[in-house]
């Protein structure tokens, strides 16, 4: 039953992904691609090189594009760096491993913290005093009082 | 003694880690200054940072390197740029005026599409060599700040003059490559 349930939720999640492959929006590619001169999203940019790549989007979009194929033109000319996100392959692996990295040792961390907090509460209760101590004690601070 | 042995590695790795991005920080600042900008700035002549790149006519490769003898005026553009619009039929006479004079115009087209840059070269009638740098990899080593901007090199490989932002008048084109110009 989990594993028709866990089948069901992938193809739920495939569809509308294959979809976005086979039928790009103009805006979703935009999202996904940087301005080469100003280094952020198309979404976000007009300057005059950003609004030529949002004609070319739509112009390959209206020829039957896929998502993938648009991606691949541009960056033919303008070099894989107009991807916001980059590529995993080679090099470009670091950019998605680094973060997880981090991650990783940033969770060793809290649990080794949490570890030890947990620990303190389990220490033993220190020794009681020796009735004589303790008796010298109460007196002298009597004496305060 | 362990447990401050683990505080001593964690801060150790700590520390090194932001040397590390210290580092990275002071690498890409780096990356930024061109040496090509800053000298000039100074008064120097920087040499002038060797590229090959594809011909937008088809025609193979062209290097700087191949026009070493030659004084060399690399002009930095892209079709979507309207002050290169306004500067080509400019270049294109000075590059013809000065043909004979053993001066080379090179176009780099930077950040552009490929066939954008081809109906550029042949709307204008640029007849001097053009070659191709989508990537922009050559921007960063000769400081280029904006669009356009021309480097003169003398016959010697070195940058002797920039002009950045468009050329205005034939004469400020003149009085730039002469300044590259080998000694009579």
């Amino acid at each position: 039953m989990r594993l028709l349930a866990a089948a069901l939720a992938a193809l739920a999640l495939a569809a509308p992904a294959a979809a976005s492959e086979q039928r790009p929006t103009a805006s979703e590619l935009e999202s996904e691609l940087v301005c080469p001169v100003c280094e952020t999203t198309l979404d976000t940019s007009n300057a005059p090189v950003a609004l030529r790549m949002k004609a070319f989007i739509r112009e390959r979009i209206d020829a039957g594009d896929t998502k993938s194929e648009i991606k691949a033109k541009l960056v033919a000319d303008f070099g894989p760096a107009v991807l916001a996100v980059p590529p995993r392959k080679g090099f470009d692996w670091i950019a998605w491993l680094l973060p997880l990295g981090g991650l990783a040792v940033a969770a060793v961390a809290v649990g080794a913290v949490a570890w030890r907090w947990s620990r303190r509460g389990e220490e033993p209760a220190p020794e009681p005093l020796d009735p004589e101590l303790e008796r010298r004690l109460d007196d002298e601070l009597e004496r305060y009082e | 003694m362990t447990t401050r042995r683990l505080r001593l590695a964690a801060q150790i790795a700590a520390l090194g880690v932001v040397a590390a991005l210290l580092g990275l920080l002071g690498w890409k600042l780096l990356q930024g200054e061109s040496e090509v900008t800053s000298e000039l700035a100074r008064g120097g002549a920087p040499e002038a940072p060797a590229f090959t790149l594809e011909r937008l006519d088809g025609g193979g490769e062209l290097s700087l390197a191949s026009l070493r003898g030659k004084t060399v005026v690399l002009n930095f553009w892209a079709s979507w740029c309207n002050p290169c619009k306004d500067e080509a039929p400019l270049l294109q006479e000075a590059s013809e005026r000065w043909a004979a004079k053993d001066v080379v115009f090179v176009g780099i087209d930077v950040k552009d599409f490929r066939g954008d840059a081809r109906a550029f070269v042949e709307r204008y009638g640029i007849t001097y060599p053009n070659v191709y740098d989508g990537k922009g990899s050559t921007i960063g080593r000769y400081g280029v700040t904006g669009y356009p901007e021309t480097y003169f090199v003398d016959p010697d490989g070195r940058v002797r003059h920039r002009i950045a932002g468009p050329v205005d008048s034939a004469e400020e084109v003149d009085e730039a490559i002469r300044r590259a110009l080998p000694p009579a």
